[in-house]
């Protein structure tokens, strides 16, 4: 399992041919208590740096972009309904949906762990 | 000058604070060539409270207002009793000169009567969840348009010829500039529409309002059927909320949206404005909602307390993005229709709604019995339309004369259009006696 | 994803407070806990008397009627003292300094309130006939011939319900010109990112799209930032000047040659107005369109957010395009144009709301420039403009203005001043409340790091203002000798402590409903005596 990161704070986990997307640790404790999320519906093609997803504190709201080119496979309705797990597990049960990458070179162009970690740390 | 308080002492004093010799220095960004030199053109100084109130006095007395005279106007404004102790509670300092409550812990007494208010609108539309008002009926109807467009993701809007002619004008302002495709109907006066046939897969609304602007009562159970089942969504307009104290609510007819003008409760005519636009619909379409919502939850001590919620839907969170530009609600005109609706409650609504339709329905029997006149509606509330044997923009006019205001003529509406010239809207209230009712056949006896 | 990170606290500290008196009620003497209308139902009751209705017949043409509206019932006693009690629990401009930025909260003059009042204005109808409402439409006039005369501008457009309506109105004029010049390819609208957030709201609610301009690191917009942004597509720019950071754009001539020159037009945001009020004439700097708010710069009341009026003034190239309807001078008397085949040459884009504009709002604005006249007006711009730098030139040196003076009406500060203390700008502005303050306009505007924009107004005394530079100073100076839970416990004296925002946003209860066995006593009292 291979995970890149986007400059946008997006995570994208690739497992199979299919790639889990979420915010990362950083975004959340940046936004707060997340209040509200929607998650694109399964079918969706996205377009890197569009518009995929969207995630709301109470004082701020917040899109979600596709961290490469592809298609919906589902979005993660747990979240939908529940959107804490946003702060609780970011990283894991707090993910927004799951993808089929279109062009594995997008992926394989953003960041690694190592990478993120120093970006950040210049925040 | 009585509204401000600093001395030309206080002045000195605070420019030698700031270091400056004079205010002209603060101003010291302006261009040159933009400072204004010399006095505002015509505008004499400043005036005393006697002076102010006898200008004003003067140009109110040139009015005809509406308690000194037979009074039968209606067509989305109507002319009701508020009782005194609504205007002398809002009046009190911290409601009037309050501003949104930003702050929850000093403004609770704003945020519970906003959440009273929704609540209340809720219960008279039988709907789900409201917001805490919109400028107007009008504008909130154009609101309500763009809202259903977000949720079914449609273009096409379907408008009554039932719908009063200002709503549908700012429908298509506001929503024409978005690019919707508006389709109008023709004034239906007659109430023999039928705009099932024109739903299909593309409409994203569909705009009713009942009673009609020509006073019809209509049922749209089957029209909402009908819509949901193309996908469509119906909103449901209602200009004279206190009809809403005796007939079936727009919200169990199945109506998705509705919107009133709630002017009738709680508030003066006032010419036309401030008024209170009344926004409800369900549930599941909240987050679409326009304008401030008020919501309950608890302090920090765990007592229950009210806060502004849901506010990234809002122009100051989502900038371009936000369901609206909105930024500020109708407060005070909301305050005041829920006083009134409080002062009302469940008997006094009713009972409201009840003299209201009794009085329409015994000036319609007078009315009926003037030789030439005929009633249009086989159902009203409280306005209903009359066929006059003349024009009826002349027989106002004529009546007007006669210190009678009798209603309004459907051509003030729709001057270019031929065929309603004759039709007169005609309204009565709580406030019409049966000697005003007298008055008003006797006048048209004369100037028929 | 897009973040903003001015994020801030939204549930409650959990921070320990030492104990307090507990009544019975749980009512503190003159803080009275107050349930629900709906849990103050008094069946049977009822709080206004009508007569029996004359007839029972009916005429519904066979349409149901409804059982029921489940509104509660209470005698008129209770309804006021009701809203009584809710009234006493706000803070207000009559009981304290109100010094929201961007808001204006100044003395609302109780003058205007009687005006407003009078039968000839509050009780005349929108559809009378227009012999008969002479006196309403020559008070419309009147006010749109100041509100012309100030600003220097051709046209005026009445009728937007609040300035955020004034703003469309302004952009669907726009709109109309560029249509008219078979230009509507023009699409693009500049926007400085210290605008007000209806600025975007509403040119996206037209069609356009937003193409924003940094802020100059002196808070302003430059000529050359704007220049740059410049092009064939673009429609006008929004600027709001004073700007939103409180300073007078030095350079607003030069942006408005550029954007003629570039065949846009300037709309400028006129929230600010009350700063150049009597002193510096909108045409004079260029404007083709500007809203007014009457409830800022004419002192029409709040009401607890709303309502407002935003009428919008128009330059010769927009003034054909203005809303439907309009006042005009006929041959007997005032006419009032409410179709577009009646405007004579002119070619209304529409009409923006239900009937003729917000003329309880227009009565109270005529009454305050009537009782100002022209040296008052003048003198409105300066002492406000003079209590603010006043406020600035005293909390400088503890508090971190974020730009060098003079200001205008407004001063903003920035939370730099309270780095490494913890206090957040939140939980600074919340013991302002209890010392008696109404907290300043907070995270407004995004350009500086947790804004603080502080607008005292024109009717504000020296001796207010000499009490709050104290109470400022203090608190600062609290904050940074490190008494962190001082600040995290605030409020602590309000009738509520911080409220939880995320779970009002989780879990949204929009409206109170029928509890189904109802409860003994009144919620709030329970809970409060818990």
């Amino acid at each position: 399992m291979t995970i890149r990161f986007t400059q946008d704070h997006e995570w994208i986990k690739l497992d199979g041919d299919v790639a889990t997307v979420g915010i990362t640790d950083y975004a959340q404790q940046a936004l707060g208590d997340v209040v509200f999320v929607e998650v694109p519906e399964a079918g969706r093609e996205l377009t890197k740096g569009k518009d995929a997803a969207v995630v709301e504190s109470v004082k701020a709201a917040s899109e979600v972009y596709a961290p490469v080119d592809g298609t919906v496979v589902e979005g993660n309705g747990a979240v939908a309904d529940e959107p804490s797990l946003v702060n609780t597990d970011p990283e894991g049960e707090g993910w927004f949906f799951k993808m089929k990458i279109k062009d594995m070179a997008q992926f394989e162009a953003l960041m690694d762990e190592a990478a993120y970690k120093s970006f950040i740390a210049g925040l | 000058m009585r509204y401000l308080p600093l001395t030309e002492t206080d002045r000195s004093a605070m420019l030698a604070t700031i270091g400056v010799d004079s205010v002209d220095a603060l101003f010291r960004d302006v261009p040159e060539q933009a400072r204004l030199k010399g006095p505002i053109a015509g505008l004499s100084n400043h005036m005393g409270e006697l002076a102010v109130e006898r200008h004003l006095s003067r140009l109110a007395d040139k009015n005809v207002t509406a308690s000194a005279v037979p009074f039968f106007i209606g067509g989305g404004a109507y002319k009701h009793h508020v009782p005194a102790s609504v205007d002398q509670t809002l009046l009190r300092g911290e409601f009037l000169t309050s501003y949104t409550p930003y702050q929850p812990e000093v403004t609770q007494g704003t945020l519970q009567y906003l959440f009273e208010f929704q609540t209340q609108v809720a219960l008279l539309t039988g709907m789900e969840v409201a917001n805490a008002s919109m400028y107007d009926g009008a504008t909130g109807t154009a609101e309500a348009v763009l809202m259903a467009a977000r949720i079914n993701k449609r273009n096409k809007v379907i408008l009554s010829g039932g719908l009063h002619p200002h709503y549908r004008e700012v429908v298509e302002t506001t929503c024409g500039v978005m690019g919707m495709d508006i389709r109008a109907q023709a004034p239906d006066w007659k109430n023999a529409e039928d705009l099932t046939a024109l739903i299909d897969g593309e409409t994203a609304c569909i705009v009713v309002q009942t009673p009609s602007l020509f006073g019809h009562l209509r049922d749209f159970t089957a029209l909402c059927d009908a819509a949901h089942a193309k996908g469509a969504l119906v909103i449901v307009v209602v200009t004279e909320v206190v009809s809403l104290g005796l007939l079936t609510p727009p919200g169990e007819m199945g109506a998705d949206i509705v919107v009133c003008e709630g002017q009738s409760i709680g508030n003066g005519l006032n010419f036309g404005g401030p008024y209170v636009g009344l926004f409800a619909t369900r549930d599941k379409y909240v987050r679409q909602m326009p304008g401030r919502l008020c919501g309950q939850t608890a302090d920090a001590d765990g007592k229950r307390g009210f806060v502004l919620t849901l506010s990234t839907r809002e122009q100051h969170i989502r900038r371009e993005k936000a369901t609206s530009n909105i930024c500020t609600n109708s407060g005070l005109c909301a305050l005041a229709f829920t006083i009134h609706l409080s002062l009302l409650g469940e008997q006094g609504l009713t009972k409201l709604a009840r003299v209201n339709h009794a009085n329409a329905v015994t000036l319609a029997d007078k009315l009926e019995a003037v030789k030439g006149v005929k009633i249009v509606n086989d159902g009203f509330f409280n306005e209903f339309t009359v066929k006059l044997p003349k024009k009826a923009a002349k027989v106002v006019s004529k009546l007007a004369e006669r210190g009678i205001l009798a209603g309004v003529p459907v051509s003030r509406f729709y001057p270019e259009m031929d065929g309603l010239e004759d039709l007169l809207l005609v309204a009565s209230t709580e406030v019409n006696s049966l000697e005003d009712m007298d008055a008003l056949v006797r006048g048209l006896e004369e100037v028929l | 994803m897009a973040m903003n990170n001015q994020g801030r606290d939204s549930t409650p500290h959990a921070v320990a407070v030492a104990d307090e008196l507990v009544t019975f009620t749980g009512n503190k003497a003159l803080q009275q806990e107050e349930a629900l209308i709906f849990e103050l139902d008094n069946p049977g009751a009822v709080g206004v008397d009508l007569e029996a209705p004359v007839t029972t017949k009916t005429r519904l043409d066979g349409v149901k009627t409804r059982a029921s509206v489940g509104l509660p019932s209470l005698a008129e006693p209770d309804v006021v003292r009701h809203y009584t009690r809710l009234s006493q629990k706000n803070f207000a401009i009559d009981t304290t300094m109100y010094p929201l930025g961007s808001c204006t909260m100044k003395h609302n003059p109780r003058l205007n309130e009687k005006m407003a009042r009078l039968p000839g204005f509050s009780d005349i109808h929108p559809l009378q006939p227009v012999e008969t409402v002479q006196g309403a439409l020559e008070l419309i006039d009147q006010l749109a011939h100041w509100l012309k005369t100030l600003t220097g501008m051709p046209a005026i457009a009445m009728s937007p319900g609040a300035g955020a309506h004034g703003e469309l109105c302004g952009l669907m004029s726009i709109h109309a010109a560029l249509d008219a010049r078979g230009e509507s390819h023009r699409r693009r609208v500049l926007v400085p990112e210290s605008a007000h957030g209806t600025n975007p709201a509403t040119a996206a609610f037209c069609g356009f799209t937003v193409d924003t301009i940094p802020a100059e690191e002196n808070g302003r917009v430059s000529v050359e930032a704007v220049k740059a942004k410049l092009g064939d597509d673009v429609a006008c720019i929004m600027l709001t000047n004073p700007n939103t950071c409180g300073l007078f754009e030095p350079q607003i001539r030069e942006i408005a040659d550029a954007v003629h020159a570039a065949g846009g037009y300037f709309y400028c945001d006129g929230a600010n107005y009350n700063a150049i009020v009597g002193r510096v004439r909108p045409a004079d700097l260029g404007v083709d369109a500007m809203h007014i708010n009457l409830h800022k710069t004419f002192s029409t009341p709040h009401g607890g957010g709303g309502p407002g009026s935003g009428p919008v003034v128009l330059s010769d190239a927009l003034a054909p395009y203005a809303p439907l309807p309009f006042v005009v001078h006929g041959k007997n008397g005032f006419d009032l144009v409410e179709q577009a085949a009646d405007a004579k040459g002119a070619k209304p884009f529409g009409r923006l709301k239900g009937f003729h504009g917000q003329m309880g709002m227009f009565v109270r604005a005529l009454a305050y420039i009537l009782s100002h006249g022209a040296d008052g007006l003048r003198q409105v711009a300066s002492d406000a403009v003079l209590n603010a730098n006043y406020l600035l030139a005293n909390l400088k040196d503890v508090m971190s203005a974020s730009f060098d003076g003079p200001c205008m009406h407004e001063a903003l500060f920035d939370d730099r001043f309270l780095k490494g203390t913890g206090v957040t700008p939140l939980d600074f502005a919340k013991a302002m409340i209890d010392e008696g303050y109404h907290p300043m306009t907070m995270y407004f505007p995004l350009v500086v790091h947790g804004a603080l924009l502080i607008e005292p107004t024109e009717t504000e005394s020296k001796q207010t203002l000499d009490r709050f530079i104290a109470t400022m100073r203090h608190l600062a100076e609290k904050a940074k000798a490190g008494d962190l839970a001082h600040f995290q416990a605030s409020p602590r004296l309000t009738p509520r402590k911080r409220l939880d925002e995320t779970q009002a946003a989780r879990k949204p209860v929009l409206r109170w409903v029928k509890p189904a066995t109802p409860a003994s006593a009144p919620a709030g009292v329970a809970q409060a005596a818990e």
